[in-house]
């Protein structure tokens, strides 16, 4: 960077005209076409899918790389911090909005749909159903046991929770620029996460082969698995997200002053940490 | 509002150009970052989807003529009044208020661009990818949704794979608007000049700021709802399936939990619009500015909270109907302080009626009616009487066509100039008026009629005792298509200068805010350096 760089002069960075949005939207298309195609068993799904997740990555590792460059030529102002930290908080909402969905719709089956079923008026369809939750409907016969709390979930509750901790230490270390603890503490956040992520899967093998509890397990199954699966693959970008961070720690990015983006990943962090706190609630406990 | 101390030579825009090298031709705008050529993209694309949303209406309406089956099968009339309804809504109404929100808001709020002007494009740039997968969902085995654009299950876990391509339409649209929405409240909250506080922003920012929350509050429930359709068509859940202890009535809850909300997120930037064009052809300042701004935050509020009025015929206890009843009346009363104010606005002003003060009054007019309407339909047991009926119809194009679109059109006519560089010819444009306005009400007013006397919507074919209605309605609908072919060529001629009246910075004189204080036609870049706001 020869010329002064927008952070120092006071404007707004607006960056330069860029492909990688026609790229993304590419990819978009050919996800939507692959995914239709493989949900529907076309011949052809399978290939134009694997072809979008490849324009993706390639779309995610230039448009973010550039980002990244754009940050560490330090092209960012004070203003742009604030407007990412405006997007951030936005983002998060958005994700609460769509989790809330879910949980809106597991409330409802059964604070509604389900005793519903069960009442005086369902009786003439359906004599024999009990009203009872967990359930998997009143026509579903293959029965299964629910998921306990106890056991794996309340572990995971665990790992969360305390990786919440060492992510705060991270930040700590980063704020005095011990870059040692940072590194160490930081690691041990990814660490905990992908254990979760373990777990999880450990315990999705379990519910199919053991407790016969899969997605098509009725309205139980249903709400499990996509608020769980939803959380877990939320837990997988995290953990992604902290991932990169920790390559730019190691290749020195970031100081005490600028590193919006290792507290872009801590929020997003924290949303899953919380979302599953709810979760643990509402969907093993109650 | 804020009183403006630039004067048009400093209008802000940058004087050393050394960094305006863009790219030219298609790649111009492929790869662009600037937020004029965006805004202008917006709207290129929700002509073009007015336009192919316009040509089912057409389709919809020649079927309608006369009782019987003449042109379409049912199925693919079907097909079309679903796609009809999301084009519109998510093709065409939706984009051209960002297109408005992408050229204004950086120039009323003395913005050098959007907040984050990369991911600006990619908003635009994935609406084509979305309108695409739309489109061609009507050529694939089984044809496009056929179960309303409110995409009800279980019609749409039947359906074939075109069903899946409008799903993932949907989700890319959510995308989009969500992305355009943290962009624009970003913008609107970090990037304002100095000195102009939130209660100095003009309405049109205002309205944008409440639409934009409204759009990530809902926009990811609606993605929440489709994707539940979806695993319950392909992967075994059984959300909407009373068999598995699910219910398709939840659909409709978190759909219409989103589907109200989208309601005024069409509505309140055209409330923004009008704000912005009866000041200023008024002469007078918008009354009741902070009144405005709590009921447009009031709507907002009340919009997250009355859904089930949607769902009155689908079974509820008496106290859920008494309660979304009561509780959609409520947005009368913000509604009402609105039309009260903008006619306080105009009270003793010194009012001339260029094309965009029509278009605004027209929306006042017929805005106000569909909201009586609305009122009517919000009265539960009224309701179960009209409820899917021509009535409904009716009701919600007196406020889509004549609220938002007229109000679109008011925009076009009052911004188009600082787009252009050239006035509009004014003859024309009041033409366009007159001709919307009447051939508006022939196609859309008889539809009460209908639907009172128990025509049902969605239908292809009808009772022959609602053929005479029927024919004046679709003659007044041909009347409107054409009249908005002729708006694209008023369009055209302002775009190549056809009145020969190049536009003044501030070609209406009563118009207030920064967007004046540039030249017409702006700037590639504008306020790269802040004006000051006293």
């Amino acid at each position: 960077m020869s010329a002064p760089s927008t952070a120092d002069s006071g404007k707004y960075f607006v960056p330069a005209p860029s492909h990688w949005p026609l790229v993304g939207s590419a990819a978009l298309l050919t996800l939507a076409f692959g995914a239709t195609g493989t949900f529907n068993d076309l011949s052809w799904g399978w290939p134009v899918l694997i072809a979008g997740f490849v324009i993706l990555l390639i779309m995610l590792f230039g448009w973010f790389g550039a980002v990244i460059r754009e940050s560490e030529g330090r092209l960012y102002g004070k203003n742009v911090d604030t407007s990412f930290r405006w997007s951030m908080s936005w983002f998060i909402f958005s994700e609460v909005m769509f989790f809330a969905a879910f949980f809106g719709a597991l409330g409802y089956a059964r604070l509604h749909a389900v005793p519903d079923l069960g009442s005086v008026d369902s009786k003439l369809l359906w004599p024999d159903f009990a009203a009872t939750w967990p359930t998997a409907g009143p026509y579903f016969k293959d029965m299964f046991s629910p998921m306990g709390a106890w056991g794996i979930p309340a572990i995971n509750t665990a790992l969360l929770l305390s990786s919440g901790v060492t992510l705060t230490i991270a930040h700590h270390a980063l704020l005095d620029g011990q870059r040692g603890k940072l590194k160490l503490w930081l690691a041990a956040t990814i660490l905990l996460g992908a254990t979760f992520l373990a777990l999880q899967i450990y315990e999705y093998a379990h519910a199919y082969s053991e407790l016969n509890l899969k997605l098509s397990s009725g309205i139980f199954g249903s709400t499990f698995f996509m608020l769980t699966g939803f959380h877990g693959f939320h837990v997988t970008i995290g953990a992604i997200m902290l991932a990169v961070m920790l390559v730019r720690v190691l290749r020195g990015h970031f100081d005490a002053k600028h590193h919006f983006a290792f507290e872009a990943a801590a929020w997003y962090w924290h949303f899953v940490d919380v979302v599953w706190l709810i979760l643990f609630v509402v969907v093993y406990m109650l | 509002m804020a009183s403006i101390p630039l004067d048009p030579a400093h209008g802000g825009h940058a004087h050393d150009d050394h960094h305006d090298h863009h790219p030219t031709g298609l790649k111009r705008w492929l790869t662009t970052t600037n937020h004029k050529d965006i805004g202008t993209m917006y709207l290129w694309f929700s002509f073009t989807m007015f336009i192919v949303g316009g040509i089912m209406a057409m389709i919809i309406r020649a079927e309608l003529f006369q009782p019987g089956l003449q042109i379409v099968k049912p199925e693919f009339f079907n097909q079309l009044t679903s796609l009809h309804g999301l084009i519109m809504v998510f093709g065409a109404i939706m984009p051209a208020f960002v297109g408005f929100a992408n050229w204004m808001l950086p120039l009323q709020l003395g913005a050098p661009d959007m907040a984050f002007a990369r991911m600006n494009n990619w908003s635009f740039w994935m609406l084509p990818p979305a309108a695409i997968l739309l489109i061609s969902s009507m050529f694939v085995p089984g044809g496009s949704v056929a179960a309303g654009w409110t995409m009800y299950p279980p019609l749409t876990v039947q359906q074939g794979y075109g069903m899946d391509l409008t799903i993932f339409a949907v989700h890319i649209l959510g995308a989009s608007s969500i992305m355009g929405s943290i962009n624009i409240i970003t913008t609107i909250l970090n990037l304002r000049a100095p000195g102009m506080t939130l209660m100095k922003m003009p309405m049109f920012a205002w309205t944008w700021l409440i639409t934009a929350f409204l759009l990530i509050a809902t926009m990811p429930v609606l993605a929440g709802a489709i994707t539940m359709i979806l695993t319950d068509r392909h992967f075994g859940t059984t959300f909407f399936n009373a068999a598995g202890g699910g219910d398709p009535v939840m659909y409709q809850h978190i759909f219409w939990f989103f589907g109200h909300p989208e309601v005024y997120i069409i509505a309140l930037p055209a409330f923004g619009v009008v704000s912005q064009v009866i000041p200023a052809f008024s002469r007078k300042k918008l009354f009741g500015y902070p009144s405005m701004v709590y009921a447009t935050a009031s709507i907002a509020i009340l919009s997250l909270i009355v859904w089930a009025h949607h769902m009155f015929t689908v079974g509820m206890p008496v106290a859920g109907q008494l309660y979304f009843m009561f509780a959609t009346m409520l947005i009368a009363v913000p509604t009402g302080v609105k039309v009260f104010n903008w006619v306080a606005t105009m009270w003793r002003g010194s009012i001339t009626l260029e094309t965009p003060m029509l278009f605004a009054l027209g929306f006042l007019f017929l805005f106000t009616l569909g909201g009586f309407t609305g009122i009517v339909v919000a009265l539960s047991p009224v309701d179960v009487q009209i409820h899917d009926t021509y009535y409904v119809v009716a009701h919600f194009h007196y406020v889509m066509v004549a609220g938002a679109l007229f109000s679109a059109f008011a925009a076009v006519y009052y911004w188009g100039p600082k787009w252009t560089g050239w006035m509009y010819e004014e003859k024309l444009g009041k033409i366009h008026f007159w001709w919307s306005l009447i051939a508006f009400n022939i196609a859309f007013f008889p539809q009460h009629f209908l639907g009172l006397a128990g025509m049902p919507r969605r239908i292809p074919d009808y009772n022959q005792q609602f053929t005479e209605w029927n024919q004046v309605s679709s003659i007044g609908a041909f009347l409107f298509g054409t009249a908005q072919i002729f708006f694209l060529i008023i369009v055209i001629r302002m775009i190549k200068g056809k009145s020969g009246v190049r536009a003044p910075a501030k070609p209406w004189d009563g118009a207030e805010g920064l967007e004046w204080t540039v030249p017409s036609p702006a700037p590639y870049h504008t306020f790269e350096t802040p004006p000051v706001v006293k």
